[in-house]
Order: structure tokens, then C-alpha cells, then sequence
């Protein structure tokens, strides 16, 4: 799917301040994610990711200024979200099988009590099949490796028939091979939604995403082909930022708290 | 252990008390298993304890004002579900001050059931009774009530099976899908509280957490679903029970503490030999 510049965007963030426990996390901070887009927000740890994530899902209110999702609240626009937490979120020994698990994403407002469809199980099965994890359909989730439970929280977000897959850190912990087969399903999954996925590690994710939206005490957005030498003041010690030198774009106001390039010239 | 059976065929307190042991067994089983998974044993002692509370008001009540239609499990079935509705709603408002709330009413639980207790005139035998259990104290009012109970929550974990195991499992996803998070978890503090009222004539209240945790724990060891360990714990439950009545009848010990020690003794076991087991594949 590539970038559709008519259809609204999928999140569009303006004016946003917060603050968690009485520290500014985002003053003033702006940026779009338009339908269809492949983009990874990344920012070292405790840079506001995370915040950014909680604050697009409606989990956190923004002190001020507007988050809106597929052009709504957050708390409405969140049912068309499929979200993958980080696997170190669940409890690896939950006495749960992959379908369990996956099933999950088939709850909804309306559909909570009772017992599963059958046209859930449907969905799930082809769910698995998309993420590549149909071969682990009824496995405890405790005998999963990393990788394999990965996949499977992807296909959960999947269940849930989603416009927007939203993943927190979906290559931490991962070897780098298994990260590669991960992004190249992220990519086909691309062709028919928006991506976007929260990366600590700017230089695994950069070659694989179309553009990137960095988050460190405000949001700044740039083409992934396009990351500069100033982002390596934004991470300092990151040693993969040398792996790409495309400096020809200055943004004089990276450092500025909660500026944004998003609309400036 | 035939003398235990031709007991039972001669004392009916001996059939209600059996009878009681396994309503509490499916109780626990189910209900155990949630407390094991999420990992809140702590609520759940502390919900025994605010048991001891209502079970206090309720005797007093009944002693002191002649409320004579007051069951003292009538008290512990309702200061186990404010305390547990307190428990939620202070979690849905803030998380930090979870810990201290089950602090205090652990501790005033118990001073308020000590308190009543002590100004109840009489005969004050039932503080220990409720402390330790007294499996053969269980009376046709208490059955009734236990069978109410053990439908209540099979009905509720029937019904919200799906939702509850998605809390659990992943809170905020859950919340994320539309799952009200805050009444489910309030539901799951109520199922716990229920289940500790059908336990305290069992085991008594501080005895409580050993069959609410220790048999979902050895259950979870054989099976690695949600529904099949409550099942096995439900089970594992009722024959420790039993056999715990039974031995603990015929070498005249008391019973709360002999299923107790035994469930203690399952538990090491399997722990230890899953221990063994996977140091040795």
C-alpha cells in the first residue's frame, strides 16, 4: 500500500502537550502518519515512545492539544487498531495455547461474554496464517520461543481485522535474521495497512521503513532515507547512526523542545 | 480409612462436612487458578482476613441484637465482597496505593472481627473456629449458602470466561479491545472473596490461602491451559480434602490443619519433582 495522500491520515497529532509526573515529555508537538504509510517511531529509552504509544491508543490523555485517530478520539478510533505489546509484557508461563491466545483479538464491544463463533476461529486460523505461526495453532504459548511468541502477538493484532498495526518494539531481543524475516512480513502486511512500529534501535529499523518519526522530548519526522547526522545527537552512543550518511537536510530546529518539522518549510 | 467410611455412613455431620469439603474444592479449583496465573495470592490473603471482620459483625449481631436470621457467613460473604469492591476501585483510581489498601484491610479485617468477637457475650469458642476451620461445625444453612456460592461462580466464570482469561493474560489489550478492565477485575476480586467464604469452615481464614494457591500451582505443572488447570485443581482439591477429613477423623487431629500439611505435602512433591525433571530432560 503505498501513501494515499486523499484518504485521511491515520493519526494526526497537533499541539500536543503532556507531562508525566510533572516533567514535559511533549510541549507542543505535531505530526501525521498519513493511510498506508510504513513508519517507525524511534527514541532512546525514556525519550516518550512509549507515551507517544499510550497517548494514540487513548490510554493517556494529552494535558493539551489533540491526538485523533482515523479522525476520531482514540477511545473510538482504537477499535480499527491492532496493537502487538512487547513480548516481555505477557507472561511467558500463562497457561494459555496459541489459539487462546490469538482468540483475544477477537473481543469487541458487543462480543465480550460468551463464547467464541465460529467465524472467530475463522479469522484466527487465517490470522496465524498470515503472521507465518499457523504450524504453532494449538501449542502452549509457554513453549514458544522469543521469535515464535512474536509472531504470534502479530497475529492477535491481525484477529482483530485491523486498518492500523501498531507495534511496540517488535524487534527487540530478536536475532538479526529473524528480524529480517519479521520485517519482510511487516512489509507484505504494508501492501493493505498502515505500519507503524516503536524502535529503540534506529539503525535495524531505518533500512526497512519509509519514513521514521523520532521522539525524544518532542516528535520530529523524517523520510528513512534521509537520516542525518543531526539524529546522532538525539542518540548519543548509538553506533549504528553511521550505517547511514544521507546529511543533506538540516533540521536547525531538531533539539528545540516539541518542535516539529512537520510544518515548517 | 474404612473407619472413616462407616463413619460416614452413621454421623450425618460427618456427609455435610464432606459435602462442604468438595463444594469448596470446585470453588477453589476454578477460582485458585486465576489467583496462581495473575499472581495477586497477596489480595487473596488479604480478602481471608477481611472475611474474619464480617463473620465477627455478623456473630455479634446475632448474639448481642437477637438477629437470629443472621448467619455469620452472611457477615463474611459481605465484608468479602466490599473488600474486594474496595480493592477495585482504589486500583481504578490509583495503582500506586493498591499494595497499602490490602495492607489495611488484612489488618483491620481481623481487628474488626477480633473486636466483635470479644464484645459478643458468651461462649467464645468461635474465633478459633473461624481462625482454623471446623469442617464438622458446617450446619444445613451454611450447605445451602455453599451451594449458592459455587453456582454464583461457576455461572459468572462460565459467562465471562473469555474476557476474564483476556485480562489476565494482557490487561491492557484487553482494554484496547473494549474489555471494561476495571469491572473485570472488580469481578474476579468478588469470585475470589466468594471463594474464600466457602473455604473458611474448611480450612479457616488463615489457612485459607493454602487452597486457594497451592492446588491450581500443582495443577499448572500437568497442563497448560486455562480451563484444564482449574479442572485438575478442582479435583486435586476435593480428594486432598477428603483424605485429610479422613485422617484426620480417625487419628483425632484437627482437620483444617491435617488437609493443610497435606496439600503442603503435594505441593513440595510436585515441585520438587518437576524440579528434578527438567534438570534431568
Amino acid at each position: 500500500m503505498t501513501v494515499d495522500p486523499r484518504r485521511p491520515p491515520v493519526v494526526e497529532i497537533t499541539d500536543l502537550h503532556f507531562a508525566y509526573r510533572g516533567q514535559p515529555v511533549f510541549t507542543g508537538a505535531r505530526a501525521v502518519i498519513p493511510a498506508g504509510a510504513f513508519v517507525s517511531i524511534v527514541g532512546p529509552n525514556g525519550g516518550g515512545k512509549t507515551t507517544l504509544l499510550r497517548l494514540v491508543l487513548g490510554l493517556l490523555r494529552p494535558d493539551r492539544g489533540q491526538v485523533r485517530l482515523f479522525g476520531e478520539s482514540p477511545r473510538r478510533g482504537r477499535a480499527r487498531v491492532g496493537y502487538m505489546p512487547q513480548h516481555a509484557h505477557v507472561d511467558p508461563q500463562f497457561p494459555v495455547t496459541v489459539t487462546d491466545v490469538v482468540l483475544m483479538g477477537r473481543l469487541r464491544p458487543g462480543r465480550l461474554a460468551g463464547p467464541y463463533r465460529r467465524d472467530d476461529r475463522e479469522i484466527v486460523r487465517s490470522a496465524l496464517q498470515e503472521a507465518e505461526a499457523l504450524d504453532l495453532e494449538g501449542r502452549p504459548f509457554s513453549a514458544l520461543s522469543g521469535g515464535q511468541r512474536q509472531r504470534v502477538l502479530i497475529a492477535r493484532a491481525l484477529a482483530c481485522r485491523p486498518e492500523l498495526l501498531l507495534l511496540d518494539e517488535p524487534t527487540a531481543s530478536l536475532d538479526p535474521s529473524v528480524q529480517d524475516d519479521l520485517f519482510e512480513l511487516l512489509h507484505r502486511l504494508n501492501e493493505r495497512m498502515t505500519v507503524v512500529l516503536v524502535s529503540h534501535d534506529v539503525s535495524s529499523v531505518s533500512r526497512h521503513v519509509d519514513s521514521i518519526l523520532c521522539v525524544s522530548q518532542g516528535i520530529d519526522e523524517h523520510p528513512a532515507s534521509e537520516i542525518s547526522g543531526a539524529l546522532a545527537g538525539l542518540f548519543p552512543g548509538s553506533s549504528g547512526l553511521s550505517l547511514v550518511h544521507h546529511d543533506h537536510h538540516h533540521h536547525p530546529h531538531h533539539h528545540e523542545q516539541g518542535g516539529g518539522p512537520g510544518g515548517r518549510p | 480409612m474404612t473407619g472413616f467410611i462407616t463413619a460416614l455412613a452413621e454421623h450425618a455431620f460427618l456427609r455435610q462436612a464432606v459435602l462442604a469439603g468438595l463444594l469448596a474444592s470446585v470453588a477453589c479449583g476454578i477460582v485458585g487458578t486465576y489467583v496462581v496465573t495473575r499472581r495477586i495470592t497477596v489480595i487473596a490473603g488479604s480478602l481471608a482476613h477481611t472475611v474474619l471482620g464480617g463473620m465477627g459483625a455478623a456473630y455479634y449481631l446475632r448474639a448481642a441484637q437477637g438477629w437470629q436470621w443472621l448467619h455469620p457467613l452472611h457477615g463474611a460473604v459481605a465484608a468479602a465482597l466490599l473488600g474486594a469492591g474496595l480493592i477495585g476501585l482504589v486500583r481504578a483510581r490509583s495503582r500506586e496505593r493498591e499494595d497499602t489498601v490490602i495492607s489495611a484491610l488484612w489488618a483491620v479485617g481481623m481487628a474488626v472481627g477480633v473486636f466483635f468477637l470479644f464484645k459478643t457475650p458468651g461462649y467464645k469458642a468461635d474465633l478459633i473456629t473461624y481462625l482454623f476451620g471446623n469442617i464438622v461445625m458446617v450446619d444445613p444453612v451454611a450447605l445451602r449458602l455453599l451451594i449458592g456460592l459455587d453456582l454464583v461462580i461457576l455461572l459468572l466464570v462460565l459467562v465471562f470466561y473469555n474476557p476474564l482469561l483476556a485480562v489476565c493474560f494482557d490487561e491492557e489489550f484487553a482494554r484496547l479491545r473494549g474489555v471494561r478492565v476495571g469491572w473485570l477485575y472488580t469481578l474476579l476480586l468478588m469470585l475470589i472473596a466468594l471463594t474464600i467464604v466457602t473455604l473458611v469452615y474448611v480450612v479457616g481464614i488463615v489457612m485459607v490461602i493454602a487452597l486457594v494457591t497451592l492446588p491450581a500451582s500443582v495443577a499448572g505443572l500437568f497442563v497448560r491451559r486455562l480451563w484444564p488447570t482449574m479442572v485438575l485443581a478442582a479435583a486435586l482439591s476435593s480428594v486432598l480434602t477428603v483424605a485429610g477429613l479422613g485422617i484426620s477423623y480417625g487419628a483425632d487431629l484437627p482437620a483444617g490443619a491435617t488437609i493443610v500439611l497435606l496439600t503442603g505435602l503435594v505441593y513440595a512433591t510436585a515441585q520438587l519433582a518437576a524440579g528434578l525433571g527438567r534438570r534431568r530432560p
